[in-house]
């Protein structure tokens, strides 16, 4: 598996919290969501940016006051069908505000690159034969009818522009 | 019991089966298995195809002792096509059609 | 009709390009079948029983008569030379390639047509009423808003890998022929205090767990319609079931939360979404009612007398206009459906040739138009009463002129077991038999409007459970067992049959469908009662008794 971050192959800083154990002092550590809804006072205090590992069943609004604390949210795919989580990652940066890295984990192929880009995700765990097919991946459609919180304009505004410019 | 190995055919989706050196479209050339443990084996070679992109989802069928075709309706109407008229006969593509 | 600008032909052109590379990958290996099957599925591609099945998307079901000779030349080149129309009004090809498959799509977007989400757990096809445009008793055109929702849910990024399928309706009549609450949405276009809108129900469709739709929303200001129905689908993404594939449709939701409590939770959705970048402007919905102006109608006046007088005068021709001709808006015009449902024919199949001819008549006579409905057949929805005659014999000559529509011969049937991966029993030779066994016509006539629909399997795509008579094909035991429905109906007053008692056999069902109709005639109100009318009034006792004797 590889890590890309911003549409390049990235090292990963970032530790998984130990099941049961204090945060490793000082390292960038990602805690399970469960276990900051149960234990946020405590880990509030970590002296190292702090990651928040989602699936697809947990709800965004409820940690919708820490959004701002997390340098990084990882969304879990159990597998690729699964696509509660394009509409977290939505809620996440559109509603609630999250500028971390957004990191979409698990099942995780070429073919939703692009899907996922624009639902937000900035970085991707994903096979390396995947990887190499990032750019490609992400150049396969220039055109979007619908808007997302992405800076990519939808086909309307381009319409628009286009009449506007004759 | 007979049983033989039916799959489709990756590139054109066409039903296929086991035969000695590989797959044929004609169920009565199809190699038949006479007991549980040749009918694994048959299987276990279509595995291989599956692999190689040649076929998919390859699974075991029941024939009739009688008259070695295959038992289950279902079967019977994939090796000898669909039961009504079947509009016109394909015109290969010869550049025209 | 709807006609591409530079940003439809590039997207359709980029996909093209994406599953030519999504294809190539698979047959080097470099994609397992698990991982290509629900890309495949998303352009429409099953593996059947027999080949690939490709499901073309023919948009709200209009075509144009140049769409429709690509068609043909697809059914000719790439195909066995036919096609089939399907209950959703997108057209089947039932012999692909895999890997012909792209060089089939590049044709398609040739001339804007494409099979992006024909299948798959998306959004599917939006379906409307098959009269948009040209229906008499129509309030405003439905078309319109199908066209802007279809844009709107195509590779939508957030709702492409949903629970399950999802199917939007819209209707814009008086009449509902699009089925409306038999659907995942339906959305009926409606006005208040001068404000244009949409009723918005939820959770309707067939299958395993037939139900009907519940409103969640009488009035949809229409603005709203792209923001309410995000909200809807973002409802539906993150708390449909995805655990059991047969439970997993909005449908089940809707009914495990009730409605009122679904509805609150698309509410509070919606109130995030409500004028932000999803507000659809006035000016935008005009932009797209201009692709769906009205031709250039000549100016006739109506009662168009040849037009009488010629009904009288050739009986054929007279029993054709009965049944086949509708009522259009346009004085002197008429709405012309054509029947693919020949007595013993296969429903809803037309052979390359008879497109042909169908584009050559909507050319002549129907300003290059055609429409498919939901009943599997054709429509050209701009004819001149003085041209009726005329095109009629032209539609004979092709075996196109079957004056059934709407009558018990018009059956609706899905491909079945002759085709289909899913079926457990056939359909197809069922509709023949009773066809045949129906074929005088002044038979017909006397029984008058009957909807029969045929299912080969529980998934119910012959949308039996909405049949007058509904018809299940099953396997007992490993033969063809088919058991009866009554009183389903697919309207403004939606119901679902009941199962009338135990199933019969392959001439058995032929014989129970005589047996019903013949209870029919016999205990029918005034002479005159329609047959589901009569279905209401009794119950199923009279025909109960008919078939498996008083108890």
């Amino acid at each position: 598996m590889v890590l890309i971050r911003d549409g390049a192959i990235a090292t990963d800083e970032w530790v998984r919290a130990a099941e049961g154990k204090a945060l490793p002092a000082g390292a960038p550590t990602i805690v399970p969501f469960a276990r900051w809804l149960s234990d946020s006072s405590t880990l509030r205090g970590h002296s190292a940016p702090l990651g928040l590992y989602m699936t697809g069943a947990d709800d965004p609004e409820a940690i919708a006051a820490d959004v701002g604390r997390f340098a990084l949210i990882a969304i879990e795919f159990p597998v690729f069908t699964d696509g509660r989580g394009y509409s977290t990652a939505r809620i996440l940066r559109e509603r609630l505000g999250f500028q971390g890295e957004l990191r979409a984990v698990g099942n995780v192929l070429r073919d939703q690159f692009l899907f996922l880009h624009r639902c937000g995700f900035d970085a991707f765990e994903v096979a390396e034969t995947d990887a190499a097919a990032w750019h490609a991946a992400l150049a396969e459609f220039r055109v979007w009818y619908q808007p997302t919180g992405d800076s990519r304009a939808p086909a309307l505004v381009l319409r628009h522009r286009a009449q506007a410019a004759e | 019991m007979i049983q033989i190995v039916t799959a489709n055919r990756l590139a054109d989706g066409l039903v296929v089966f086991r035969c000695s050196g590989g797959w044929t479209e004609d169920v009565t050339d199809a190699a038949q298995a006479g007991d549980a443990e040749s009918a694994a084996r048959l299987l276990g070679t279509a595995a291989v195809d599956v692999d190689a992109c040649v076929i998919v989802d390859p699974y075991l069928i029941d024939l009739d002792e009688a008259d070695a075709a295959p038992k289950l309706r279902r079967e019977f109407i994939r090796a000898s096509g669909p039961t009504v008229q079947v509009g016109f006969n394909r015109t290969r593509h010869g550049g025209d059609e | 009709m709807y006609r591409y600008d530079e940003f439809d032909h590039a997207l359709v052109a980029g996909r093209v390009d994406q599953f030519r590379g999504q294809v190539a990958r698979r047959l080097a290996g470099e994609l397992t079948e698990d991982e290509f099957r629900p890309l495949r599925l998303m352009n429409g591609l099953y593996l059947q029983l027999h080949a690939y099945m490709l499901r073309v998307a023919v948009p709200y079901g209009v075509l144009s008569s140049a769409q429709l000779r690509k068609l043909a030349h697809i059914a000719r080149r790439y195909d066995k030379g036919y096609g089939h129309f399907t209950t959703r009004q997108n057209i089947q090809f039932n012999w692909p390639r895999l890997e012909e498959t792209p060089d089939i799509l590049d044709e398609l977007a040739e001339v804007e047509m494409h099979a992006i989400q024909t299948s798959g757990n998306c959004i599917r096809n939006v379906t409307a009423d098959q009269y948009a445009g040209v229906a008499a008793e129509e309030i405003e055109d439905p078309r319109v808003y199908a066209e802007i929702v279809r844009q709107w849910s195509t590779l939508h990024p957030e709702f492409s890998f949903l629970p399950r399928k999802f199917k939007i309706a819209f209707n814009g009549a008086a009449h509902d022929r699009a089925a409306l609450r038999l659907h995942d949405i339906g959305l009926r276009l409606r006005r208040q205090g001068g404000q244009c809108g949409f009723e918005v129900m939820v959770g309707g469709g067939q299958g395993r767990t037939p139900m009907i739709a519940e409103i969640i929303r009488a009035f949809l200001p229409r603005r709203d319609l792209l923001a309410y129905l995000e909200a809807i689908m973002r409802v539906y993404n993150r708390f449909g079931r995805r655990d059991n594939k047969y439970k997993a449709r909005i449908k089940i939701l809707v009914h495990d939360l009730g409605a009122k409590a679904f509805a609150a939770k698309v509410e509070a959705e919606f109130e995030t979404l409500r004028g932000g970048a999803l507000d659809l402007p006035g000016a935008e919905v005009e932009r797209i009612r201009r692709h769906f102006r009205p031709p250039p109608y000549d100016e006739i006046d109506d009662p168009v007398a040849w037009y009488d007088l010629k009904r009288r005068e050739d009986k054929d021709f007279g029993d054709w206009a009965r049944t086949n001709v509708g009522a259009h808006k346009r004085p002197g015009y008429a709405i012309a459906n054509i029947s693919l449902k020949p007595i013993g024919g296969v429903p809803g199949d037309a052979t390359a040739d008879q497109m042909d001819a169908v584009a050559d008549l909507a050319d002549r006579y129907s300003f290059g138009e055609i429409r498919i409905t939901h009943e599997q057949n054709l429509v050209l929805p701009h004819v001149r009463k003085t041209d009726l005659f005329e095109f009629w014999q032209r539609l004979g000559a092709q075996d196109l002129a079957t004056p059934n529509l709407g009558l018990v011969t018009d059956i609706i049937a899905c491909p079945g077991l002759d085709y289909c991966g899913l079926a457990t029993a056939r359909s197809i030779p069922v509709a023949q038999a009773i066809s045949t066994r129906f074929a005088a016509l002044s038979r017909q006539h006397d029984i008058g409007e009957l909807r029969l629909k045929i299912s080969g399997c529980i998934n119910a795509c012959g949308h039996h459970h909405v049949g007058h008579i509904g018809i299940l094909g099953l396997d007992k035991r490993g033969e063809e067992y088919y058991q009866i429905t009554l009183g389903g109906r697919a309207d403004a007053d939606a119901a679902l049959g009941k199962i009338i008692g135990p199933s019969f056999s392959a001439t058995g069902v032929v014989d129970a469908v005589e047996t019903i109709v013949e209870t029919y005639l016999s205990i029918r109100r005034g002479g005159e009662e329609p047959f589901i009318a009569t279905v209401v009034r009794t119950g199923l006792t009279p025909f109960k008794e008919a078939l498996y004797g008083a108890h």
